[in-house]
């Protein structure tokens, strides 16, 4: 497949009072040309820094330590903050977990969506870029979009807040999406026709979609390749039907397995312990201290990312001789 | 008080409208209601564990909140192991106020906001036995260990502060301290859905647990199906401040009769990508409590919809035997 964007050894650390977190630290990373990946990972697993750190809007005190964000042949690091501007929303959008905080009150739905279309599209008048609001706010399925046009986001409920997020990051018909938990606040119903709304752009525009979630289902249902993070480290990397049916990383066996289902009940199997602290993690694999197959090694070395016999690349020692079972 | 009957709880036609102020000059008006609930029944069984489910605004927190008396119902009747809840707050009898408040707790979503972060969790896990004093003073410690135990942690734990802990700790906490005072009946809202994956197995088990080896019951309240499918014998599905359908947790989930229950099936994405499924996607969302829509709350999103439910409310009956749906057309679903 032909690449679109490809990490290499990202670190994006935080410095903090209380020390350096090290919240992505060392991750690859690719999306393909029309390809849909899942970045997956529990909270702190560094899913959503990885984004931020694709569109350089880390928040303080983070900081990009090294690696290389190589997007359509360039690399991201590189570029000034003004050539950043254009890549933004044009080139790469991004939409985020909660619409509420990411539309401002103050303005109306159709002037949020007219100023980004605008910002890329300067000679459009100011009626024109509004005509081209109503369009998209049509496009993403909500009803009556000439009196939505002029409300503001106190006036809408949750899930067309985000279809209108979802309506501005598409603004520009970017190359690539990163949708950050985009419908971890909506209703199951809603969820689903927010899903629907993804897929169907995906396929008109022939776009990249980087799916950020810790919802299993959403990952099986949306994608083609999955990325399972932990602890700010890649763990897996997989073809989607292969990770759930033959996982070759006891975390992604472990998350597998601790997501009840409504098709079957079934043994809950509980991962101990929790989630690592990023300024102290511990030794060797992030996740030896929960894992039930971790022997001597583990403590003491890093796992690389290998090529396995499934074709995933498994960060753990231990493959070869597991086992693991999938969904 | 020992009362023989099955039920642990029973809720009969419960009304509970929230009045809508619109400000005028000088005074306030009353314009509009919410019918957060309406002539809601259920009845739960000791030893049982009923989910309530249903999408935000449906009313399944108020109902949480008016079993505890936290919200006053309008009309119908709450009983619990016999005494009548409603009326026991309105007289102000302090003998049965005191036997509901022992008898069913309350577990929250949000163990960040639940727990006392001034207080150490041998304060919170023993300020129950100052109120309700059943456990003598002396016994305190030992009892607050026992409960430590019962939920998985260790009994150093009791000398900390909440902050110290990580969010399913302070839910099993938040457990622990419903646990005090020996309920019988625990009404669980959301209790795992500000929890990551990884953490959400060990407390539903922890719940499952615990209902088998004390006898607990529970009313678990919750928007997530996979863990009411995971730990409940029997389904309330509620749209609009109304039951649509109840049955056994096994028979809702493979043969749902009412089709905003089958539409909410359909929408949960199942970790299986070789699971293929036809997708019933609604359009629009939950209307407004303040003016439900006449006839049939669901019929502007049913894909089944006639004239009939444009009319006429449904009634919940039994279709087959304990399997209650409320829907003109449930029998087409059998």
């Amino acid at each position: 497949m032909e690449g679109l964007l490809e990490i290499k050894g990202l670190k994006t650390y935080f410095f903090t009072e209380a020390g350096v977190v090290k919240a992505v630290d060392g991750i690859d990373f690719q999306v393909g040309k029309d390809e849909s990946v899942g970045l997956v990972g529990e909270s702190g697993s560094g899913k959503t820094v990885t984004g931020l750190s694709v569109f350089r809007i880390v928040p303080q005190p983070g900081k990009i330590i090294s690696g290389s964000i190589i997007f359509e042949g360039e690399d991201l690091l590189t570029k000034s903050e003004e050539e950043m501007r254009r890549i933004r929303g044009r080139k790469i959008s991004m939409t985020f977990q909660d619409p509420t905080t990411s539309l401002d009150p103050l303005y109306t739905v159709g002037d949020q969506l007219a100023e980004v279309i605008k910002e890329h599209q300067r000679e459009l008048s100011k009626k024109e870029a509004m005509e081209k609001a109503t369009k998209l706010i049509e496009m993403v399925g909500i009803s009556e979009p000439r009196i939505r046009v002029n409300e503001y986001p106190h006036e809408l409920s949750g899930g067309m807040k985000q279809r209108i997020a979802i309506a501005r990051a598409l603004a520009s018909g970017p190359s690539l999406l990163f949708a950050d938990e985009p419908t971890t606040n909506l209703d199951v119903t809603v969820q689903a026709q927010v899903l629907e709304l993804i897929k169907d752009l995906r396929e008109k525009q022939k776009m990249s979609l980087v799916m950020i979630t810790h919802d299993m289902g959403i990952v099986a249902e949306m994608t083609q390749r999955v990325q399972v993070l932990y602890a700010g480290m890649v763990a897996e990397v997989g073809e989607t039907h292969s990770l759930f049916k033959r996982p070759q990383h006891p975390y992604t066996e472990a998350l597998l397995q601790a997501v009840p289902r409504i098709d079957k009940r079934k043994e809950l199997r509980v991962i101990p312990g929790n989630i690592p602290n990023l300024i102290n993690p511990p030794t060797g694999c992030r996740f030896h201290p929960r894992c039930p197959y971790a022997k001597e090694i583990c403590k003491e070395k890093v796992p690389q990312l290998e090529l396995t016999d499934k074709g995933h690349l498994s960060a753990c020692h231990l493959w070869r001789d597991l086992s693991l079972s999938g969904a | 008080m020992e009362n023989n009957s099955k039920n642990i709880l029973e809720i009969k036609n419960l009304v509970k409208h929230f009045p809508v102020y619109t400000r005028g000059i000088l005074l306030k008006k009353q314009t509009d209601e919410v019918h957060a609930i309406d002539d809601v029944s259920i009845n739960i069984d000791r030893g049982e564990n009923v989910g309530l489910v249903g999408e935000s605004g449906c009313g399944k927190t108020t109902l949480g909140k008016t079993l505890m008396l936290l919200e006053e119902p309008d009309s119908g009747q709450i009983l619990y192991n016999g005494i009548d809840v409603v009326e026991a707050f309105r007289t102000k009898n302090n003998e049965k106020i005191h036997e509901i408040r022992h008898g069913i707790q309350m577990v929250f979503q949000n163990p960040y906001t639940s727990l006392d972060p001034r207080m150490t969790i041998y304060d919170i896990l023993s300020e129950p036995f100052a109120i309700h004093k059943h456990v003598e003073k002396k016994e305190w410690k030992n009892r607050v260990y026992e409960l430590l135990k019962m939920v998985n942690l260790e009994e150093y734990h009791a000398e900390r502060y909440p902050h110290e802990f990580s969010g399913g700790q302070r839910q099993r906490i938040a457990i622990a301290r419903a646990l005090a005072v020996d309920p019988k009946l625990i009404v669980a809202d959301e209790p795992v859905s500000s929890l990551d994956v990884s953490i959400r197995a060990q407390i539903l088990n922890l719940l499952t647990k615990l209902q088998q080896k004390k006898g607990l019951s529970y009313l678990y309240i919750s928007h997530d199906l996979s863990s009411v499918r995971q730990i409940t014998n029997r389904v309330a599905v509620m749209y609009l401040g109304k039951i649509v359908e109840t049955a056994n947790t096994d028979e809702v989930f493979s043969k749902p009769l009412n089709p905003y229950t089958q539409a909410l099936l359909a929408a949960i994405p199942i970790p299986d990508p070789e699971k293929k499924r036809t997708k019933i996607i609604l359009s629009g969302e939950v209307p407004s409590a303040t003016n439900p829509p006449r006839g049939c709350r669901f019929n502007p999103r049913c894909t089944y919809v006639t004239d009939l439910c444009k009319e006429k409310e449904p009634a919940l009956r039994e279709i087959t035997p304990r399997h209650l749906s409320a829907c003109h057309y449930s029998e087409k679903f059998l």
